[in-house]
């Protein structure tokens, strides 16, 4: 039983930190946040050169082999900095997929991915889905060699600069079946995909996707064909679990924050943080977080034992949903006003932990799949 | 990172547990489970089974009786004592006065009081609250005269749990009125059958006998009696609450009653199936299931920083605050299960009127709402938090 980090691990954190503490901060971030793809592609070729996007990929795909402690390490940091690249779409949640693809799609998506050299994102959710990612309308009828999709999805993060898109669609059966749906590696330029983009409330890029009679060829099916949901099941667990890393970083900026500033700002002659009622909240967020980062621990190394994991995802999921609402709540209340505006960083980071519980799953959602999983 | 523990580690856990198999006598665990009060025959008997073994007090010094077991071992002890029901031993001898007494006291002091702790030959109670010294434990008024080689004590000491059972009560007493409040305090240990002493019953509102309220009467105390320096009684003091707080959050008990709660609610009858079946009982449970995760993994991260020479800081308090919101919400899901059979007042330990777990389903859910009072209230706990933790 340890909870201490090697050697590696801490030199990677330091990297990591440096990193955005010297090119992300608050302006340089709001630059990029106004700028037209909401992202540096110069800044993502940095992570590529530093090994970043290569972590969670196995020496044998051309990845570096970490471990899913590593790729937290990683989320943690990048969460202190609210950083905008797409490591969460791309190398989590669209490489967690690719990862469990065949050599032929490994080679022609997944290399160019860990060179940092394709972006890609998970096009899953659809307008009636909700949480459930088995829920899939949108279909892929045989033509051919290959397949014919159509349909509409929805909520696609990082998807508007995506290089290709990992589209979940119906072989067989009805929408809400758990079998009988595939996973697509579908070019995002192909004839008939349409882009509507947006901007989310947290500043990132995301897009809605209609597919009218994409081809896509039967060699970029990732996983076997009507076992989709079972592959997109496993690595929505991974991605929660790295996901709730993430949030571990931006709570502990919330938090931390919000002590510092009632150190700082004075009312009635004396700093706020003198006053037992703020104190209290403060408390009730260190505690909040203390246990958040307690689950995410935990998960994480269930990850990596590997046994478990729907569970623990489901159960940290819940206590993000909690732990980050209280924790935001409370860092915009005893900021005050000041809290409510776009000058003061804590307030992103607010908007940022609020969208992480929509991800994948709320908290509601994971306390009934928590529930069923028995 | 490492969830796992070592083949040494586990090997011993496997030890505590056959040891508890064996040795724990059924109808004690059975009160246990049943959150039945035990009586003192009862939890003086399965204190001597563990002082047979050598385990009644494993963190004392080895000359005391203690182990020399590591952090992670006494973690492991507790967490599977508790999870084979066994009752948690009454820490005001072993857990409270035992370490200050070995701490801060006298040669002869240790020689004549630490044997019989250990073998719970003698029983002991703690003087600290006053009926007008709750948080605000410093502001005690109880007073402590000096008369030649004697105190003489006068006052009150209130919630002095099985006082009915001592034979010793240790107490924080004012020997100086004019020092500033924390300063004038001293630490004396008092014989219960002293002339003067009387107990007078507190009967909490689940009709249990519990606490009590203990008179001091001229009573006449030896000066030798007295811990270490006159008026430093603070300082030992503060040094045994720290003691009382890390050992309060056990999982491995909280875990056992949690399954009882879930075990009972799939035998309670709901619409067409059983309480499990029901949406909302279910997501209570499936809840306070993840709040316990956390708990526990808390408690191993700061057993972790421990074990690696760190010093459990003031991130105990939350173990305190967090472990008895906990037991609080598993005692309201126990007496939710039992619906109208929660009703009837079982008090005195009488039968069930319903099925077995709702004898004292309600009241441990009324006798549950002290945990989050004593031993330093949440609200304390979070002041001291702010102040160490966040540097307010």
């Amino acid at each position: 039983m340890d909870f201490s980090f090697n050697q590696e691990q801490t030199l990677l954190r330091e990297s990591v930190k440096k990193l955005v503490e010297k090119d992300y901060g608050f302006e340089a971030r709001h630059a990029l946040l106004k700028s037209d793809e909401g992202f540096s592609r110069a800044m993502w070729k940095s992570f590529a050169e530093l090994g970043w996007t290569a972590i969670p990929f196995s020496e044998a795909d051309g990845g570096l082999g970490g471990s899913p402690v590593d790729t937290m390490i990683v989320l943690e940091e990048l969460g202190k900095g609210l950083v905008l690249e797409p490591f969460f779409a791309t190398v989590i949640f669209a490489g967690g997929c690719l990862r469990r693809a065949s050599a032929s799609v490994k080679a022609k998506y997944l290399s160019p991915l860990i060179n940092g050299e394709l972006l890609s994102a998970v096009a899953y959710a659809e307008q009636d889905s909700r949480f459930d990612l088995f829920h899939v309308g949108t279909t892929a009828k045989k033509d051919g060699a290959g397949f014919s999709l159509d349909g509409k999805k929805i909520a696609v993060i990082a998807g508007s600069a995506a290089d290709m898109l990992v589209v979940s669609a119906r072989t067989s059966g009805g929408v809400r079946d758990k079998t009988g749906v595939t996973l697509f590696a579908v070019d995002a330029k192909s004839a008939g995909v349409t882009r509507t983009s947006y901007r989310t409330v947290d500043g990132l890029r995301a897009c809605d996707v209609t597919l009218q009679g994409v081809k896509v060829s039967a060699d970029n099916v990732i996983g076997k064909e009507g076992e989709g949901f079972a592959l997109l099941d496993a690595v929505s667990d991974e991605a929660i679990i790295a996901l709730g890393a993430e949030a571990m970083g931006i709570m502990e900026v919330l938090y931390k924050s919000t002590v510092a500033y009632t150190k700082e700002r004075k009312q009635f002659g004396v700093p706020i943080g003198s006053f037992q009622v703020l104190q209290h909240r403060m408390v009730d967020q260190f505690m909040e977080y203390e246990q958040a980062r307690s689950m995410v621990y935990w998960a994480t190394m269930m990850l990596h034992k590997g046994t478990g994991v729907a569970k623990a995802a489901s159960a940290l999921k819940v206590q993000l949903g909690k732990s980050g609402r209280m924790i935001g709540q409370a860092a915009i209340k005893n900021h005050g006003g000041m809290a409510m505006t776009e000058e003061l960083p804590v307030s992103h980071f607010f908007k940022r932990m609020t969208m992480i519980d929509l991800m994948l799953g709320n908290a509601d959602y994971h306390l009934d799949r928590f529930r069923t999983l028995g | 990172m490492d969830l796992e523990f070592s083949k040494e580690e586990l090997a011993f856990r496997d030890e505590v547990r056959s040891f508890a198999q064996q040795k724990l006598p059924a109808e004690i665990r059975e009160k246990v489970d049943q959150g039945r009060p035990l009586t003192k025959e009862d939890q003086v008997r399965w204190q001597k089974l563990l002082a047979d073994k050598g385990w009644i007090a494993p963190n004392w010094p080895l000359q005391w009786g203690g182990t020399g077991w590591t952090p992670t071992q006494m973690y492991l002890f507790d967490d599977e004592l508790g999870a084979a029901g066994a009752p948690p031993v009454i820490p005001f001898g072993l857990k409270m006065v035992g370490p200050v007494i070995y701490t801060f006291g006298s040669e002869e002091q240790k020689q004549r009081f630490l044997p019989d702790i250990v073998s719970s030959n003698v029983w002991w109670c703690q003087g600290y609250s006053e009926p007008g010294s709750g948080s605000d434990l410093a502001s005690l008024s109880t007073r402590a005269v000096r008369d030649g080689d004697h105190y003489v004590v006068n006052g009150i000491k209130a919630w002095t749990t099985l006082a009915q059972h001592a034979d010793w009560i240790f107490c924080l007493v004012r020997t100086d009125p004019n020092a500033k409040k924390q300063q004038g305090i001293s630490f004396l240990l008092i014989d219960m059958k002293s002339p003067g002493v009387t107990v007078h019953p507190v009967i909490t509102m689940e009709g249990d006998h519990e606490v009590n309220e203990t008179h001091f009467e001229d009573v006449r105390v030896p000066v030798a009696n007295r811990i270490g320096e006159e008026n430093q009684g603070w300082t030992y003091a503060k040094y045994l609450l720290t003691h009382e707080r890390t050992s309060i959050a056990n999982v491995g008990a909280i875990k056992r009653t949690f399954a009882r709660v879930k075990r009972e609610a799939a035998k309670v009858t709901s619409g067409d199936g059983t309480l499990l079946d029901s949406p909302v009982f279910a997501r209570k449970l499936a809840d306070v299931a993840i709040q316990i995760t956390a708990l526990e993994y808390t408690m191993l991260r700061i057993l972790s920083q421990v074990a690696r020479g760190g010093a459990p800081g003031a991130e105990s308090s939350l173990l305190k605050v967090r472990g008895t919101e906990i037991q609080q919400s598993i005692t309201e899901l126990l007496m939710e299960a039992g619906g109208y059979y929660s009703m009837p007042f079982v008090a005195e330990h009488g039968k069930a009127i319903g099925p077995e777990f709702t004898a004292r389903a309600a009241a441990n859910y009324f006798n549950y709402r002290k945990v989050t009072i004593y031993g330093g209230s949440s609200e304390v706990q979070k002041n001291i938090m702010s102040k160490a933790v966040l540097g307010l």
